[in-house]
């Protein structure tokens, strides 16, 4: 667990960036750091492996006062990965993922072997472990950059605005592969973005920071959508927040109805069409109990007679949705 | 053009005193001694400026102000108040190979990625460490070239220096003009050209064995 | 030193003017000749390294070698100022030459493009555009060459053409300390001035790289 203490940061020049910021980052979790600039929220993260000293106040990590720990020690138990990955441009990606356990104390030939299997992990082929930062591209010099992170395997990582470099597709593919390392891993994790998309997609919790360093509401991307504290975190949230946050509803709570005669199934009972008075109309799409609340909504939005189908694993149809049956447990819901 | 001195076997044997293995070695001597002690002095200052940023000022001003000295008057004064001997000349040549190294690391300091170098520290390496590995490698380029150009810069002075008693190659030039001996003039300006070219050839590849070929782009 | 100067002021001011002579007609003639250089090695991109090697090579040749080489070349006798000239330009040239082309390397493909897609012809666009984006980087060549020349020029002196380097000659062999100083003072003072002057141009002409 990672606690802030009534942590103040006063920049000489008279900034406040961190305002008497308390919270506490769980362990095992991934908590996002979010805000407009100068929200303080890299100052925040920095202060964590001691890049920046606060004014007063404390972290811990798991009870203990970072600022009694010897700083290239504890920040060699901290896995940290910036924007732009950091890369070292002399060395190879190899002996790049084994800086720290080369700091460590570890031979050279441990490091590199540790260092081959987690450049697998993070999606790089063996070949690559040779080559140069400069040789690739920035989605991969990011996942070098994460595995350099993870090389020493620390119980803690820092990632400041890790995925903002690369272009939109790449940063969908980081994430996804991302939340799926997390999940193997289950690191305690502070992670600081200005996207607030990118916080509620990724973070089990997310701290929302406002100017001046001040935190407006610490929670999960859900009690964030549903219960923004003021306007300001209602604001960044964004407009449609509704609608997301039933991204995080299970489709399984829903209840289905039997489906009617106007399915049309195949020979194994999977859904193919409607029947309509104006003919046969295409499915669109169907759900499974795994998807979300949200994937049913615009199911039933885009069918054409407004019914969203389930399906189970083998793709038989073994239930509906009617739209004014979701919108009443989409209104019981709400109280 | 007359290369009678020049091709002349006698002044190729290495045992004759004043023939060109002789003369060249000690040019090579002096040339190495100014920038090994331009080096140490140079280097740690530049070195300190880029990593902590204090003195900037000096760095970046002191190229241009070594590159304005003339290079004859230095050496002239040294002598006229030091006396003739190896010391007044070793100064002089001291002076014009600091600040060339000076402001190339200076300058190879500062234009590094500093991302990497904050990486580098949140890493948990230690300041020491993050100027040698991680500062210096990247650096090294930059810092190179400036080392180039005060190598050439020596070899030139080097031989400017026969003027006030220095051996080595300026003697063929000097001597040479003393006694309107064109043929030794023109051996002397051409070995000595072919000695910085190759030297400056030897360090390119010097450059190429020692960058990181993560940072020169030649992979 | 003010007694030396008053005493001999007939021989520094001498000195003086044809240190300026010697150094800033190379500067002059090297700029002229390196700018279409320069611009061969970046029109003809295979023609870039040649182009650097060549006035690598050119510019390590020490100068005493070279003041003394040149005679031979040219056919001038060993005593005329041209070859202090022929040899500085050179030097000017190998140094400039390549700034040139970094300097026209250097501007953002982009800004090319949008000016060939206004419909720029290649000489317009290098008039107009490349050589005003480029020209930070070629004036902070100029000011390299221009003050190396300087301190250059006093060299000559010891093939008896110098300006201020017979300053030098003539305190050496009277072991006499003030000639040398103020021969060095006003070296560096020149240099120093010509610098400042290019900087003046320089922000002159270039008001978007003012900081």
């Amino acid at each position: 667990m990672i606690t802030f203490e009534d942590v103040v940061k006063i920049y000489p020049g008279g900034g406040t960036a961190v305002d008497h910021l308390s919270m506490e980052l769980p362990t095992g979790k991934m908590t996002v750091l979010v805000g407009p600039s100068g929200c303080g929220k890299t100052t925040s993260l920095r202060m964590i492996n001691r890049m920046v000293e606060p004014t007063s106040g404390r972290v811990l990590i798991d009870g203990q006062d970072v600022s009694g720990q010897d700083e290239a020690l504890l920040r060699r138990g901290i896995g940290y990965v910036i924007q732009h990955a950091g890369l070292f441009p002399h060395r190879t990606v190899l002996d790049n993922v084994a800086t720290v356990p080369m700091l460590l104390g570890r031979t050279r030939r441990q490091a590199r072997a540790a260092s081959l299997e987690l450049l697998e992990r993070v999606g790089l082929p063996a070949e690559f472990a040779k080559r140069y930062p400069a040789q690739l591209s920035g989605g991969q010099q990011q996942r070098v950059g994460v595995a350099r992170a993870l090389a020493a395997d620390p119980p803690v990582m820092l990632m400041d605005e890790p995925f903002s470099a690369v272009d939109p597709v790449v940063r969908s593919q980081l994430h996804a592969e991302f939340l799926r390392l997390q999940q193997d891993l289950g690191k305690t994790i502070a992670m600081v973005t200005h996207d607030i998309d990118e916080a509620i997609k990724l973070g089990d919790y997310v701290a929302i920071l406002r100017q001046g360093g001040v935190l407006a509401q610490f929670g999960t991307p859900q009690e964030l959508l549903d219960h923004p504290a003021d306007d300001f975190v209602a604001s960044f949230v964004g407009r449609d927040r509704g609608l997301r946050s039933l991204s995080f509803d299970a489709a399984a709570s829903v209840p289905v109805s039997p489906p009617g005669d106007d399915l049309v199934t195949d020979e194994a009972g999977r859904p193919v069409a409607w029947r309509t008075p104006s003919g046969e109309r295409p499915i669109g799409g169907t759900f499974t109990k795994d998807d979300s609340l949200r994937v049913i909504t615009d199911l039933a939005i885009m069918s054409p007679v407004g019914i969203a189908v389930r399906v189970g694993a083998d793709g038989v149809c073994d239930g509906i949705v009617r739209h004014h049956d979701l919108v009443d447990y989409l209104i019981a819901r709400r109280s | 053009m007359n290369l009678s001195y020049l091709l002349d076997p006698a002044h190729w044997d290495p045992s004759v005193s004043g023939s060109f293995p002789q003369l060249l070695l000690s040019h090579l001597w002096y040339v190495f001694l100014a920038l090994l002690i331009g080096t140490v002095i140079a280097l740690p200052i530049g070195l300190y400026i880029g990593h902590t940023g204090k003195g900037s000022f000096i760095a970046i001003n002191a190229g241009n102000a070594g590159r304005s000295l003339p290079t004859l008057g230095l050496l002239m004064l040294m002598v006229t108040l030091l006396g003739l001997g190896l010391l007044p000349v070793l100064i002089a040549l001291t002076v014009l190979v600091v600040p060339p190294i000076l402001t190339s690391t200076y300058a190879g300091m500062r234009t590094l990625d500093r991302r990497v170098v904050d990486a580098a520290k949140g890493m948990g390496m230690r300041p020491w460490q993050v100027l040698t590995r991680v500062e210096l490698p990247m650096a090294l380029p930059v810092l190179m070239g400036g080392f180039r150009s005060a190598a050439l810069q020596v070899v030139a002075t080097a031989t400017v220096a026969a003027a006030v008693g220095l051996g080595g190659l300026g003697r063929l030039l000097i001597d040479g003009l003393a006694v309107n001996d064109y043929s030794r003039v023109l051996a002397g300006a051409i070995v000595v050209a072919v000695l910085a070219v190759v030297l400056d050839l030897f360090l390119a590849l010097v450059q190429r064995w020692v960058v990181s070929p993560g940072v020169s782009g030649r992979f | 030193m003010i007694q030396y100067l008053q005493n001999n002021s007939d021989t520094v001011l001498a000195a003086l003017r044809q240190h300026l002579y010697l150094a800033l007609v190379p500067v002059l003639l090297g700029f002229v000749i390196a700018l279409p250089v320069g611009y061969l090695g970046v029109r003809f991109p295979w023609l870039y390294h040649p182009l650097v090697n060549t006035c690598g090579v050119l510019y390590s040749i020490p100068s005493l070698a070279l003041f003394v080489f040149l005679p031979v070349v040219l056919g001038t006798k060993i005593l005329s100022p041209l070859n202090i000239v022929v040899a500085l330009t050179i030097y000017t040239v190998a140094l400039l030459a390549r700034t040139v082309a970094d300097g026209l390397r250097s501007v953002d493909k982009l800004v090319n493009e949008a000016a060939t897609a206004m419909g720029y012809r290649r000489l317009r666009r290098l008039v107009d555009v490349e050589l005003p984006v480029a020209l930070p980087v070629i004036l902070a060549g100029l000011r390299v060459a221009t003050v190396a020349n300087i301190s250059l020029v006093s060299v000559g002196a010891l093939i008896g053409i110098g300006g201020l380097g017979q300053l030098f000659t003539r305190g050496f062999q009277l072991f006499y300390v003030e000639p040398i100083v103020v021969g060095i003072v006003l070296s560096v003072l020149l240099a120093g001035v010509a610098d400042l002057v290019i900087v003046l141009v320089q922000r002159a002409v270039t008001p978007w790289a003012r900081a």
